[in-house]
Parts: structure tokens; sequence; C-alpha cells
């Protein structure tokens, strides 16, 4: 019994087909790490999933009902965190992360993640002054304080520190132990229990 | 560990406050573009530099002659007006795709139209208002007559928000493509046209002691129109762009 499903995914990105009548299904209770070299179509398939991309043909479904209507209504929260992070440079992280917040109804959240995340510091500083690591930790602030059922995260650890890819480790743990889903691409080697996680592969790797 | 007593805070002590309406969205979108746009002042401050610089060009290259220069105001101020905000619409949605924010924006499960519509209205409050407040100041030096100074600024003030809108959505549909300055004019200008020639002729008919209702009627519905129908064909192309 899966949360997330999807049957028959094609997608096709100018001449090249990334993936073919792809099905996958999530259990509930777990993460997807979706796997595979570059350019295998892992950033596609998220985007597919969010809504951002329409493929070509084939369907997901959210509890055994349907995915995008779902998300619509606002019965499934889905946050999504891709290669563009979503920070306006002129703006503090504090102020970045304040936008969302409201938008999730979690505004009274944002000083304790600022501060889980390691950005207590520097939280009144212009998102531009930041280091790369330090947009990524702001960039997944936003995913915590999204109130969201299924996360997307696209190389979630990117540009962190082995502290920082722990805790990103540490987070999707939590977020799936507390019965959320995620869905994870990633090149890198990524570990969160065999429990909790399956994998899926994708192009020729 | 950390993250499991966070995620655990969202669901048990700390109260879940509930999700913005839209009337408190459309504050939320329009409170932050106005904030960036500020700080990028120098991209802000371009299009009422340039009109600054048409207009006062115009009695240079012509002739300084109240009567000439009188006769020209009128469309001089509304091609100024036109063209700063052509330079202007690049800015509109770019940064916003290029750093992801538009992609939030999509997945949100709020109307997409409705949010563009604010960054619309935020981003003529930064190029578009500027023009209407200095337009008064010189068409003084135009040698205009008060009524006829009343009625171009209000015509200006009707007609620039629908530039703005009209726009909106050729900076949707050419957001994702280099260098598309001069198509995106191309693409909206045609549109444009009839904003141009209604509010010069309004400020025509003042010039003359004419009745100036009809013009400015043709202006306010074009701008109601322009509000209903311009965010729907921007969100539209939105989804495209973004793709």
């Amino acid at each position: 019994m899966g949360v997330l499903a999807g049957a028959g995914l094609t997608l096709w990105r100018g001449t090249t087909c990334l993936f073919e009548e792809l099905s996958f299904v999530v259990p509930a209770g777990t993460a997807l790490l979706i796997e595979g070299p570059n350019g295998a179509g892992k950033s596609s398939l998220l985007r597919v999933i969010a809504g951002l991309t329409q493929p070509e043909s084939g369907s997901l479904t959210w509890r055994g009902g349907a995915f995008r209507e779902q998300v619509r209504a606002g019965i499934l929260r889905m946050a999504f965190s891709g290669h563009a992070l979503a920070l306006k440079a002129e703006l503090s992280a504090r102020a970045n992360l304040k936008f969302f917040a409201r938008l999730s109804g979690k505004s009274g959240h944002v000083a304790d993640v600022l501060e889980a995340t390691g950005l207590g510091s520097c939280a009144d500083l212009e998102v531009r002054l930041l280091s790369a690591g330090q947009k990524r930790r702001a960039a997944l602030a936003r995913i915590l304080l999204s109130n969201a059922d299924l996360w997307l995260l696209d190389e979630p650890q990117t540009n962190l520190d082995a502290a920082g890819r722990r805790f990103v480790e540490a987070v999707i743990r939590g977020h799936v132990q507390q019965g959320g889903t995620a869905i994870v691409a990633a090149h890198q080697a990524m570990d969160l229990g065999s429990s909790i996680q399956s994998r899926l592969t994708l192009g020729d790797a | 560990m950390v993250a499991v007593k966070l995620s655990g805070d969202a669901h048990e002590d700390a109260p879940v406050s509930p999700v913005p309406g839209l009337l408190t969205l459309f504050w939320m979108v329009f409170q932050r573009d106005l904030q960036v746009g500020l700080r990028r002042w120098t991209d802000a401050s371009n299009a009422a530099l340039f009109f600054i610089l048409v207009v006062t060009l115009f009695p240079l290259a012509l002739s300084p002659k109240a009567e000439v220069l009188r006769m020209i105001a009128p469309g001089v101020m509304w091609i100024a007006a036109l063209l700063a905000t052509l330079l202007s619409l690049n800015l509109l949605f770019r940064a916003d795709l290029e750093d992801g924010t538009l992609e939030q924006l999509l997945t949100l499960p709020c109307p997409l139209g409705w949010m563009l519509l604010a960054k619309t209205l935020a981003h003529w409050v930064i190029t578009g208002l500027p023009v209407v407040v200095m337009a008064p100041v010189l068409a003084i030096t135009y040698h205009l007559p008060g009524s006829a100074v009343g009625v171009l600024t209000f015509s200006l003030l009707l007609g620039t928000p629908t530039l703005s809108l009209l726009g909106s959505i050729g900076a949707a549909l050419t957001a994702g493509l280099r260098g598309a300055g001069v198509l995106l004019a191309f693409i909206v200008a045609p549109l444009m046209l009839p904003v141009l020639m209604l509010g010069s002729r309004a400020t025509d008919f003042a010039l003359a002691g004419e009745d100036v209702t009809g013009p400015l009627y043709l202006l306010a519905a074009l701008l109601v129109l322009a509000t209903s129908l311009a965010p729907v064909l921007a969100a539209g192309a939105i989804r495209i762009s973004a793709d």
C-alpha cells in the first residue's frame, strides 16, 4: 500500500526521452530516493510531481485519489525545493522565510527554525551576503516551515558541509517518522536507514 | 535529534495560524515585491529617468516656442510614458523566474493570476507611479494650462496601470527568453495603442476646451478590462515559461 504512486509516466525533453512508462510506489512512512547520473531525469521527475512540467503521459495518485486535484484543493500540502532556492537576494533570510511561513500559517516558528538550521547569527543579513551553504540551509528552513505532507527535494545536500549533510538526513528522517512523505533526488549517496527508504534508479547507472 | 523535535513542534505545542485569505495574500505579495523593488532602486528609477530624458529632449530638438510645445505636449508625454513602461517590463518576472520564486508560487494552492496581479501592481507603483507624479511638473515647462495638466495627469493615472497590465502578458511570455527586450516591445506595443491614443486625445480635448469625459471613461473601461483579463493570460503564459 503506497501513499504516492506514479503510473506510466513518460517525459520527453526535446529529442531525448528521459523516462518512458515509469511507475513507482512510495510506501507510507518512507522516503523515496531518486538516484542516477547527471542528466538522467531526476530533477525532471521531481518537477513533474510538483506540477511544473507536464509529462507526455502517465498519472499520479495520492492515497488512492487524483494527485493534482488534491493539491489544488489544499488537501495535500506539498513543499518543493529545486535548484533555484527561491530566496530574494535583497531581503534578509528572516524576511524571506517569513513570507513563506505566513503562506503556510507557521509564521510563529521562523526564529526557531532559523536557529535549528544554524542561521541564527546571520538571519538578518541580506541573502546576497550569505555563503552558498547558508543559502541552501535557508532553503531547507523554508521546507521545515512549509507544514507540508509531501516534500520534494532536489539535491538538498549541495554545498553543505558534513554536519549540514547529516542534518538534512536527520530532518528528512524526522519528517518521515512523523508520518510525512519525502521524495529526494540525490546523486550523492544518502542513507536514511533501510526501514524508511526506498530507491528509484533512473538512467543506465 | 533536533530535526525530530522540530517537526514535532509543528503538530503539537505551537499553534498553527490560519492560512492567509485572498486579500492578505495579495497584500503579502505586493509588499514583498515593493520591498525588493525599492532595494533595487537603480533598476526601478530607470523608467522615471528615461521619461524625464525623452520629455526634455523634444523642446531642444524641435522648438522652445510656447505654442509649439503646447501642441506637442500630449503626444510627447504619452509616448514617453509608453516607452518608459516598455523599458521596465523586462524586469517584471525575470528575476522571479531565475531565483525560483515563480516555481514556489506555481506550487502553491493559491490562484496564480491573483498573485501576478499583485506583482504587476507593485511593479506599476515602482515604475509607473513616478511617471504620473512627474508628469504635471514637466507639463508646466511645456506651457500647458492648469486644466490640461490636470487631465493629462489623470489620464496617465488611468492609463499607465493598463500599460503595465498589458505588458505583464508579454513579460510572462518572454520571461524565459534571453534578450527578449525588443521582441517583448513588439508583442505588447500594438495592444497599448488604444491607451496611447485615448490618453493623448483626452489632453488634446482639454487644450481645445472640449469635453474630456468620453476618452477618460474609455480609459477607465480599458483599465477594468485589463485588470480582469491580463492576470489570467499572464498566468497561462507563466506556466509555459516556467516549464
